[in-house]
């Protein structure tokens, strides 16, 4: 079985010369939810921008066997969906339900069947209350979720989530993991929240300087590089136990 | 922010709100042309124009007294005005700018209380304006509140920094230079972030609109009724 | 100085929305040719930013502060079309949203601080941008608010709002100040945006030709004219308007009505004639500008 996302040696350099990813090796399986860490500035974004092609490097990505390039964009940008880390970005049409419907619309649905996934979209994220509302009235986890809609309704078969946690409350980020276990699509997920990953993923993988550094299990992983929030590394514990004789 | 109001009014459901906007348009249009050229102590137009929006209001459902009050905005330049022709002597032309304008103003409201800004615009280019204007003013409106926010952002934040020394007037005049770079800087890249998620939904070019508006039977008695109303006043 | 309805008289207002229609149309086309639909957001967002700017304030005096209007400043970094057709908006938005400004007096409003105001302020840049860049960028500022203030001065005088003199000339001065302000605040974020990144400010002799050019200088000697004829003589500029017919009367009579064709005996129908002929002479004019610029744009 072709895997869904093969990336063989991607290398990208920004136009300032800052080298954002150096040589990365990915793949993803069908089915598979993987949760993708490192620290800021690692490479994250930049390295998810480049399997739908918004950005492009050397080397080479596939998506369900098809190469990113220019010919195919429209198809893989159908095929993967992928919620932004800043949802107010996403989220740039004046109603709920027109922008739900964008995506449908540009893959050349006539306008009542874009509706219609739209609203089937805003039923499976539980947002369809909102579907004429401003989204500068929604509160940020009913953005998020609305985000989410918009990139559902173009039946994608993968997801991309890019920090999908920034600015929820728990409650919020408990509904969100609800919300994206039910759906069969497999998922790359983008995050800092090791318990939110923990609670989704099998598999994470580790970037660090533009290179994917480790893959394994979460727990894996978090544990390998103390990737835990609260928690300070002995040192800091040390050097505060010091200063406080 | 108090145009959230108007944007909440909007959202109601009344026989004014469901008209087609183009239907609105013209008969705002309308309305302004007929009070433009009305005589300021032509009185019976007036009070009929008067009524007339005051009965839009009441069907509307919108609260009159908050819509009388949210119009006063125009009163500081039209009654300064208004002073300043008494003075010259020409009471009658005081007196016109201070109603004429203020009327104005509330018929002004009374449209974008009962349509919701997308409508309103797709009106306006079901009416001839260009697209790009449109989508141009769809962004604008769109980010206005989430660039609004950063602004009251960096304000704080170099608030906070200036201290109590009220000194260094051209310091301060550099920081608020700074403070505006950052800004611009901030919505350059938040445009192209919003770029980049048009993308990512497949975005080629072109937007297609979801609702085409329908102008009913209802929308051309509407027009016809008030239009001939609001032009037999003003003939009278 | 954004005018409100009711303060213009008919024949000028009318005048200047048929004025406006064809110049934004004009811009529109030009922007499009020139940028993809991809810009069509940055425009937008940029739009926001010049509203929110307005929170931002900048000291100038002992309890007195000014804030950026814009014009020159989008000129300099969006290009001049697109720059026109962003301040166009926020009027429009203005004028709808939050009742700044009157809907019919949209073309005198729009011709004054979006296109003459825009295109004057874009001028010194593109002429003296590549060698005397900031002295260019201040006077681009300066222009810009002081010819939109000095033709909405005029267009109030020349519609007969009654004005001594000693108000005109304080308006005059005021605007001056304002036209300073603006230079200043101009430059100085211009200064702050090269630093942050070179990019976001045009390459003056990368802009475009000669048409520019004269629509820039004519933008300014249009503003000198209102300033001089405003400032010289308010009440020649009054009495200019009175004999041309500009003027409205003091009862505000409706002038289309005194033009209107003599042959109809019955005083109502002339009336009721007058009033719907220019009503649909306007929005005929609207309609068929629109059209032209719509056909052109998609040739
Ligand atoms: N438009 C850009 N131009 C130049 N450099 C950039 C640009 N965007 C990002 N970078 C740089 O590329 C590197 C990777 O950035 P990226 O946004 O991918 O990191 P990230 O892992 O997503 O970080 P975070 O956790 O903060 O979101 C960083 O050093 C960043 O400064
Ligand atoms: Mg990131």
């Amino acid at each position: 079985m072709t895997p869904l996302i093969e990336v063989r040696d991607l290398r990208f350099q920004y136009e300032d010369g800052t080298q954002a990813l150096d040589g990365i090796n990915f793949t993803l399986h069908a089915g598979e939810t993987v949760a993708l860490f490192g620290a800021n500035g690692s490479g994250k974004t930049t390295f998810v921008l480049q399997l739908n092609g918004i950005l492009q490097g050397q080397g080479s990505v596939t998506v369900c066997g098809l190469p990113v390039t220019k010919d195919n964009l429209a198809t893989v940008r159908s095929k993967i969906g992928m919620v932004f880390q800043d949802s107010d970005e996403q989220l740039f049409m004046p109603t709920v339900l027109e922008d739900v419907a964008f995506g449908p619309l540009n893959q050349g649905l006539t306008s009542q069947q874009a509706i219609e996934k739209a609203i089937a979209a805003l039923k499976q994220a539980r947002m369809e209350h909102a579907a004429n509302k401003a989204p500068y009235h929604l509160s940020a986890g009913e953005k998020r979720k609305v985000a989410l809609a918009g990139v559902l309704a173009m039946d994608p078969e993968i997801l991309v989530l890019d920090e999908p946690t920034t600015f929820l409350d728990p409650p919020a980020q408990r509904n969100l993991v609800h919300l994206l276990s039910e759906l069969p699509q497999a998922k790359l997920i983008v995050t800092h929240n090791t318990r939110f990953a923990g609670a989704l993923a099998q598999r994470a993988v580790f970037f660090e300087r533009g290179k994917l550094v480790a893959d394994g299990t979460v727990q894996e992983i978090v544990q390998r590089f103390d990737w835990t929030y609260s928690a300070l590394a002995p040192e800091d514990l040390r050097y505060l136990a010091q200063r406080r004789l | 922010m108090h145009h959230v109001l108007v944007d909440q009014w909007s959202q109601g459901s009344s026989p004014l709100h469901a008209r087609d906007p183009r239907a609105k348009l013209l008969v705002l249009v309308t309305f302004l042309v007929a009070l433009a050229t009305t005589a300021g102590n032509a009185f019976p137009t007036l009070a009929v124009d008067a009524a007339l929006l005051a009965a839009g209001a009441l069907i509307a459902g919108l609260p009159l007294g908050r819509l009388l009050l949210r119009a006063m905005a125009i009163l500081p330049f039209s009654v300064t005005f208004g002073i300043i022709s008494w003075l010259a002597g020409e009471h009658l032309r005081a007196i016109a700018l201070v109603e004429k304008s203020y009327l104005s103003t509330v018929a002004v409201l009374l449209l974008v209380g009962t349509t919701p800004l997308p409508r309103l615009l797709s009106g306006l280019e079901a009416l001839g304006t260009p697209r790009l204007l449109v989508l141009l003013a769809q962004f604008l409106y769109r980010y206005l509140f989430v660039i609004s926010e950063q602004a009251q952002h960096l304000r704080l934040a170099a608030a906070c920094r200036e201290g109590s020394s009220g000194a260094h007037r051209h310091g301060k005049f550099r920081a608020a230079a700074g403070a505006l770079a950052v800004l611009f800087a901030r919505s350059y890249y938040r445009a192209e972030g919003i770029h980049q998620a048009m993308l990512a939904r497949a975005f080629t070019g072109r937007f297609s609109p979801l609702n085409p508006l329908r102008f009913g039977p209802a929308d051309g008695f509407f027009t016809a009724v008030i239009g001939a109303m609001l032009i037999l006043a003003r003939i009278q | 100085m954004h005018i409100p309805d009711n303060f213009l008289s008919t024949p000028v207002w009318a005048a200047l929305d048929a004025v406006s229609i064809p110049a934004v149309g004009l811009m529109v086309r030009r922007a499009s040719r020139e940028l993809e639909d991809t810009r069509i957001p940055l425009l937008g967002v940029m739009g926001a930013f010049v509203f929110a700017a307005q929170m931002i304030n900048f000291p100038v005096g002992p309890g007195t502060s000014g804030h950026l209007v814009g014009g020159a400043l989008l000129a300099c970094t969006l290009g001049p079309a697109p720059a026109v057709l962003v301040m166009t908006t926020i009027i429009a938005i203005q004028a709808f949203v939050f009742q700044d400004g009157g809907v019919l007096a949209l073309g005198a409003n729009v011709f004054n601080m979006a296109v003459a105001g825009v295109v004057a302020g874009y001028w010194p840049f593109q002429v003296w941008g590549a060698t005397r860049r900031r002295a260019a960028i201040f006077m681009g500022g300066f222009l810009s608010v002081m010819v939109s203030g000095s033709l909405a001065l005029a267009e109030l005088l020349i519609s007969g709002v009654a004005m001594p003199r000693v108000l005109v000339f304080t308006s005059l001065g005021l605007f001056a100040v304002n036209a300073l302000i603006e230079g200043a605040i101009t430059i100085s974020v211009v200064q702050a945006l090269e630093k942050l990144n070179p990019g976001f400010v045009q390459k003056p002799e990368s802009s475009n030709g000669r048409v520019l050019a004269v629509l820039g200088s004519s933008g300014v000697l249009l503003g000198v004219a209102g300033f001089l004829l405003a400032s010289t003589a308010p009440d020649g500029i009054q009495r200019l308007g009175r004999n041309l017919g500009l003027t409205s009367k003091a009862a505000f009579a409706t002038p289309l009505a005194d033009y209107s064709v003599g042959y109809f005996q019955s005083g109502w129908l002339r009336k009721a004639t007058a009033g719907l002929a220019g009503l649909l002479l306007i929005y005929g004019l609207c309609a068929a500008g629109a059209r032209m610029i719509a056909r052109r744009r998609s040739a």
